[in-house]
């Protein structure tokens, strides 16, 4: 059977919406404990969103010491499907699985707001079962969600059409109305918005199944 | 000769008499600032309780009632809710950022304190005119309190409310409301039972932040900047990622039924979670304080005893279980140290080392259990027939452009709510900027979900109260009410915060008196039991009290969540109807009346059973997904209710069958507003005429303009941008303070 790991740090607080997600689309999840050195057992892995280590010091600083993260980078580093939802995005770019950084938005509030995203790639482990072109309504919940890199990184991220996800009215700054980008060999996404906030008819949006499917897809590859 | 420590630690030479008498002996240093912090006001109801008592607390649904952290009702499935609503008033006038953020650190521990899981926040927030520098100052800082600590801890916030007016300057109102869910086998209480069990400190260490907080901040109003500025350092700094951890380890201890008792340290610290733990549970205790982990050195023991140091618990654990506790607590980073024993005979000792000098030696109970009862004098303030005689209606003339009045009147409060986590756990089925919020009902442990939804609302007028309290608080149990039958609601309990001026003045204490008897009289009306509540007085400034400001919460159950419940907005074609009358077109106590200046007069009647006709067949309609929308009309009248809805819908509406300004502007309790469309209108109608409630066609939603004839044409765009222009234009489109 799939399963998709879940990460806990200590701070994390979307565990649990992210595991009724995947349960919502007939998945199975478990919790990966942030001191336990292995994600064996796990199809996929996702690092939700939360404040990991009260993100002291700066978002994901602390987290991506780890040891969980240490057996996560080796996971993705093997292939597996990697995707970090808002704080676990920030902490997937910590530690090097994903290029650039999230700085304070650029109203230096935060910011909890229903967005619309344009797929502009829908290949990689969390859009695969959208097309490019499609826009999601799918939830915001960030202070420090404004995406910045290097003018050459944007220019490798745009030339080998890692933007996965972007938005259409940039809430937060972020350059290239970047929403979601995936690593080079496109098993590894991080993206801000939370697809696990629109998993539910009465919560306003369903657009998040897709992406959510789309990484059970890949889970069941690799299982 | 110098003062008497007693008086310096905010004693009475009456209460110092009385300690005296009670132990029966002199009390030393450390035993009088113990009970100072217990005997305060805010540890003690002692000019509150006497009045409070007349509140109707029973049903058959409640399992825990006023008195414990937290009330707790069973909610079906195995589910019980605990809520409870508190203020951080004073510590956020002098610090804004860190007083609200410990209020909400507070109100969480109140709930998971219970065995609850705490599932929402919403926060009243009261604050000066906008034109005041320092009420943005405190407004913007409160606003980025609650978003900074509320969002890391992960407790989402899903309403709540947001007033600014001059009665608020220099002393603003950060109330804070918590709900949370448990299995009801999971309930706990703050008990300290079982003589020879440990008392285990847990979570933050102890330092000098917060010392006497709650007699130097809560229990005495502001006069001038330089001495609230030496109150600083009685404000507490609070760590959202502390409380965090520590709320799943408390949750975890209680899983795994470690605990025999919890009781967070909140004002009074350890003297009181100490004593309080012991005198319900009829037990004593050896308190051992040199235990006590400490931030700083040369800390004295009252300072360690009375200090409020944020994200602490105090669990009462059987000695068997001590080591699981001490190993769930390494795992969750939480710091844990046995810092007394359970003991018979009901003294409260205070030691250095178990086995060393007794420090202190008072009953426990008699911090607790015989703190003062004041009944203070009360009388209405001198003049009020002459003030309430003096009415709006008659004192102020008609407007010359009513639709400037409007246009004035009505605030999208996004600004303030954007920053909240409104949707954290995926319950928020309607978050903030709706009547009522709505949360899915899932169970706590299982996460199962029950098709059913819990719905909270809060509500506070003070203008109402300013004219009578009594008449004003029932209204505002009354909006509350209609605030749930707006979401499909019907209501379980309520709770409320009792914000209200200097309880040594006697038109306060009538003040509170009457508006006790008006939340009374109102619950008895709507069977609604009040579980818990929070009194908040001395809140003054420069001498002058604030208008009475009570705050209720309400909770209420959807039966069948089975749809998103309608919320303002219209659709275009949908046919208005306003449900229930007016009992009189009086502009008294209005916002349109008090934004002239008039802050006089006397409130249109109040009919609780019109009100409660109104609330049922509106819950029913809404239930049966007949209506587009439902707003009920408070604040701003007829006309801010449209307006509302106008600029939620981005459709316009034109209205007849509206006399004048005072037929547009008045504030008579007991009407909603519900958007039909035209296909269901005979339907709607009928059931309507069936519940034999009052029912008006005003109107048709459609196009850009939101008119009503003969009054005012305005163009729902210019509405939309002056609606949600004014507080970032305000408060900024920035945050400074985080």
């Amino acid at each position: 059977m799939t399963t998709v790991g879940v990460v806990q740090f200590p701070g994390t607080n979307c565990e649990l919406d992210a595991l009724e997600a995947i349960g919502h689309l007939g998945g199975t999840g478990q919790l990966l404990w942030h001191g336990d050195d292995t994600v064996a057992g796990v199809d996929a892995v996702i690092v939700p969103g939360g404040f990991a280590h009260g993100d002291y010091l700066r978002p994901g600083a602390i987290a991506r010491f780890s040891p969980v993260m240490q057996a996560v980078v080796a996971f993705a580093r093997s292939g597996g499907p990697v995707v970090g939802i808002c704080n676990g995005f920030q902490v997937l770019t910590e530690a090097g699985l994903l290029p650039g950084a999230l700085q304070k938005n650029r109203d230096l509030k935060f910011l909890c707001a229903m967005a619309e995203v344009q797929v502009a790639s829908d290949n990689s482990v969390f859009t695969s079962r959208t097309n490019v072109g499609d826009v999601l309504r799918i939830p915001v919940n960030h202070f420090e969600g404004n995406y910045t890199c290097s003018a050459e990184t944007l220019a490798e991220l745009e030339a080998e059409e890692r933007v996965v996800l972007r938005y259409v009215d940039n809430p937060n700054g972020s350059v290239g109305d970047i929403a979601g980008i995936c690593n080079g060999t496109r098993n590894v996404v991080g993206l801000m918005p939370h697809p696990e906030r629109a998993s539910h008819r009465l919560l306003g949006s369903e657009d998040g199944l897709p992406l959510l499917g789309s990484l059970l897809d890949a889970a069941g590859v690799t299982a | 000769m110098s003062e008497p420590l007693y008086r310096a630690l905010g004693l009475t030479d009456d209460e110092a008499e009385a300690i005296e008498k009670l132990l029966g002996r002199q009390p030393n240093n450390l035993e009088l600032s113990m009970y100072s912090v217990m005997w305060s006001e805010h540890c003690s109801y002692k000019s509150s309780r006497l009045h409070l008592r007349r509140l109707p607390t029973e049903a058959p649904w409640v399992l825990v009632g006023p008195g414990e952290n937290a009330g707790v009702v069973d909610v079906g499935d195995g589910i019980a809710a605990a809520i409870r609503i508190e203020s951080h008033n004073h510590p956020s006038a002098i610090e804004p950022y860190q007083g609200a953020a410990t209020g909400v650190g507070g109100i969480l521990r109140d709930i998971f304190t219970m065995g609850a899981r705490p599932i929402a926040l919403m926060d009243p927030l009261r604050f000066g005119p906008l034109e005041d520098a320092r009420s943005r100052w405190i407004a913007e800082g409160v606003v980025s309190g609650v978003s900074g600590y509320g969002n890391s801890v992960g407790v989402p916030t899903v309403g709540g409310e947001t007033v600014f007016d001059a009665t608020y300057q220099g002393n603003p109102l950060v109330n804070v409301l918590c709900l949370g869910t448990l299995p009801v086998d999971r309930l706990v209480l703050g008990v300290a039972t079982g003589v020879g069990n440990l008392a285990v400190l847990l979570g933050n260490r102890t330092g000098r932040d917060g010392i006497g907080g709650v007699s130097v901040l809560a229990s005495v109003g502001f006069s001038d900047d330089e001495d609230d500025a030496a109150k600083r350092p009685s404000v507490q700094v609070g760590d959202p990622f502390e409380e965090k951890r520590l709320i799943e380890a408390c949750l975890t201890l209680l899983d795994e039924g470690l605990v025999v008792g919890i009781q967070d340290l909140g004002g009074a610290g350890l003297t009181c979670a100490a004593s309080e733990t012991a005198s319900r549970g009829g037990t004593g205790m050896d308190f051992d304080v040199s235990a006590v982990p400490r931030r700083e050195a040369g800390m004295e023991p009252f300072e360690v005893m009375t200090s409020e140091s944020q994200e602490r618990m105090l669990a009462i654990v059987e000695p068997a279980g001590i080591d699981r506790v001490m190993e769930l607590c390494a795992r969750w980073e939480v710091e844990a140290t046995v810092v007394g024993r359970v003991t018979a005979g009901g003294q409260l000792r205070i030691l250095q080392g178990f086995d060393g000098e007794v420090l202190a030696d008072v009953p426990a109970s008699t911090l607790h259990d015989d703190a003062p009862l004041y009944d203070r004098p009360m009388a209405p303030p001198a003049g009020i027939d002459d003030f309430r005689a003096d009415l709006a209606s008659v004192a102020l003339p008609a407007p010359d452009d009513v639709g400037l009045d409007l246009l004035e009147m009505v605030t999208d409060t996004s600004w303030v709510w954007s920053q909240y986590d409104h949707q954290l756990f995926l319950n928020t089925v309607v978050g903030p900027g709706g009547d009522a919020s709505v949360l899915r009902l899932k169970h706590p442990i299982s996460g199962i979900d029950t098709g059913r939804g819990l719905a909270l609302t809060t509500d506070g007028n003070h203008r109402w109260c300013a004219l009578d309290p009594r008449e004003g608080t029932a209204a505002v149990v009354a909006e509350a009410m209609l605030n749930l039958a707006c979401v499909g609601a019907r209501p379980l309990a309520l709770v409320n915060c009792l914000n209200f001026g200097n309880p040594e003045h006697p038109e306060v204490m009538w003040q509170l008196s009457e508006a006790i008897d008006g939340m009374t009289e109102a619950c008895r009306v709507f069977d609604v039991p009040v579980v818990g509540g929070n009194v908040s007085l001395y809140n003054e400034s420069q001498g002058a009290d604030i208008d009475p400001s009570p705050v209720v919460g309400l909770l209420g159950m959807v039966d069948d969540l089975a749809a998103v419940p309608p919320g303002l907005t219209w659709a275009d074609g949908d046919r208005l109807l306003l449900v229930g009358s007016a009992s009189s077109h009086e502009l008294s106590g209005s916002a349109w009346a008090f934004g002239r200046g008039h802050r006089r007069g006397t409130l249109p009647p109040l009919d609780l059973v019109s009100v409660t006709a109104v609330a049922s067949v509106v819950r029913d309609l809404v239930a049966a997904g007949l209506v587009s929308a439902a707003h009920d009309v408070s604040s701003g009248g007829l006309g801010g209710c449209v307006a509302e809805m106008a600029v939620a819908s981005g459709i316009g509406a034109r209205l007849a069958r509206v006399a004048d300004h005072a037929d547009l502007f008045h504030e008579s309790m007991g009407r909603v507003v519900l958007a039909v469309h035209p296909d269901r209108l005979a339907t709607v109608e009928d059931r309507l005429g069936d519940a034999a409630v009052e029912v008006a066609r005003i109107g048709l939603a459609s196009g850009d303009r939101l008119s009503v004839k003969g009054l005012f044409d305005l163009s729902v765009g210019q509405l939309t941008e002056r609606s949600r222009g004014r507080l970032p234009d305000a408060l900024g489109h920035g945050n400074t303070q985080a």
